[in-house]
């Protein structure tokens, strides 16, 4: 076979491979669920105004949007690869690379960056929220914290679901970014696989098909999701 | 220290800067006219041509534009009929040029599903108007339907254009020395990493901010009609 489709199934690769595609996929829900966290925050309070804060939201967004996200992976790897080695020798410690590290920056980094396309997504749905339900529910005398579970929550998430599709569609795919530092997620299985069995066409375009089998099974996910919300939210 | 870092920075990441220039700038151009003809052959009624190019743009969009530059770089190479056509070679053989057309097949993609949105916003009645005056269907495209579209467009075509540009630094990961290429041979050369990355970082942020200008300042001309009753 001139592809190499044989060596692929008689290497073992198979396995491999999965578990690239365990491991990406692990990262890609981590990294979006600590966007999520970071652009919920974010989107609040730029939302809000709350006043110095949202000039630092401001400068973090649109650094993170305006400046590709291999340079921020680079940052954060080679900084924090100098500190944690300093540390770990310090007590005496030094094999980093196979004790979660990189999987933890790995999150950290697609994390970020996912927050800051959150952020803006969360403060279009927010901003979409029509004023008069906050007056009323102010009016009705509840809480800002019941305000914010009971009224604004709610209504912002499913608001947010569309544009939240767009954001995870990005992450699983920046997740294939993190490769470069030696995450051994899928695209580095596939890269190592070509490495050593000399057939690069087949590997990279297994990977290739895998990673569009996670975008459009998600897809479709985020669509029935979309469709639940709106047969709900027409009662 | 500081200083010298600097002096020593700056000249290495603004020859890189021109690197970035170029292939963005050839992948937009190239993107942009396939991007026109995949949004045409998506909307043509022909059945084939709407079927390619919709998965053109599903496969495009749905994979990491990394593992394409992999797949044409690395992997094309080893297909017989791609190593014997002497100009399939030229392209592939070199990181730039591979890089810049990974680049222009991924935007192309992009690009089509925003002119098509721009294309189906146009209403049917002008069109149907301009065909009762007798325009020819080429004249119709390029006074009615291309016009209008592009103005529709404009703000996602932005993003886009943003996007191709941040884009560019992966070509780092095919030995092509733009940018981000500069910036990683500096970090690990100089250990002044938070320092190279706010001077690369700075420069992608210019390049950014100058697009988006244009963009507006472009956006502003073709609402000009606007203007006055606002």
């Amino acid at each position: 076979m001139e592809f190499g489709l044989w060596q692929v199934w008689e290497g073992g690769w198979v396995g491999a491979i999965l578990r690239g595609a365990a491991i990406t996929i692990a990262v890609g829900m981590a990294a979006m669920l600590a966007g999520l966290v970071v652009g919920i925050a974010c989107g609040l309070i730029k939302w809000g105004r709350v006043f110095p804060l949202n000039y630092i939201v401001d400068a973090y967004t649109s650094v993170v949007r305006g400046v590709p996200e291999l340079l921020i992976i680079y940052l954060l790897f080679f900084s924090s690869v100098e500190f944690v080695t300093r540390v770990a020798t310090a007590f005496g410690y030094a094999g980093l690379a196979d004790s979660g590290y990189a999987f933890t920056i790995a999150v950290i980094a697609i994390g970020a960056i996912s927050g800051a396309y959150s952020t803006e997504v969360v403060r279009g749905a927010l901003a979409s929220i029509p004023k008069g339900h906050i007056e009323a529910a102010r009016a009705l005398g509840l809480s800002g914290g019941r305000i914010f579970r009971r009224i604004i929550l709610p209504q912002m998430l499913r608001i947010a679901v569309p544009g939240m599709n767009n954001v995870w569609q990005v992450t699983i795919k920046d997740t294939a970014l993190v490769s470069v530092v030696g995450l051994q997620e899928l695209m580095r299985a596939a890269a190592i696989g070509a490495g050593s069995t000399r057939h690069p066409f087949i590997f990279y375009l297994i990977a290739a098909v895998v990673y569009l089998m996670i975008t459009l099974v998600s897809q479709a996910g985020f669509d029935r999701a979309e469709r639940l919300l709106k047969v709900r939210s027409r009662v | 220290m500081e200083l010298e870092l600097i002096q020593r920075a700056v000249p290495v990441l603004l020859k890189g800067l021109w690197v970035t220039a170029f292939l963005a700038g050839v992948a937009v151009l190239v993107g942009f006219n396939l991007g026109l003809g995949l949004a045409l052959m998506r909307l043509s009624q022909n059945r084939f041509l709407s079927g390619f190019a919709k998965y053109y743009s599903m496969v495009f969009r749905g994979t990491p534009l990394l593992v394409q530059l992999f797949l044409f770089y690395y992997g094309l190479g080893q297909l017989n009929f791609i190593k014997n056509n002497e100009m399939f070679w030229w392209v592939i053989s070199d990181g730039t040029r591979c890089a810049t057309m990974a680049l222009a097949l991924n935007t192309a993609a992009y690009t089509s599903e925003i002119l098509r949105g721009g294309l189906m916003s146009v209403p049917a009645g002008l069109v149907e108007a301009a065909q009762a005056s007798g325009m020819s269907r080429f004249l119709r495209f390029r006074r009615i339907q291309f016009p209008l579209a592009i103005r529709q467009a404009l703000p996602a075509y932005g993003n886009e254009l943003v996007l191709t540009v941040k884009g560019t630094s992966l070509a780092s990961t095919i030995t092509v020395l733009e940018i981000t290429g500069y910036a990683k041979r500096l970090m690990s050369q100089t250990y002044a990493i938070f320092e190279v990355f706010a001077i690369a970082g700075a420069l992608y942020l210019v390049i950014n901010l100058v697009l988006i200008t244009l963009v507006r300042m472009l956006e502003a001309r073709l609402m000009r009609y606007q203007a006055g009753s606002r």
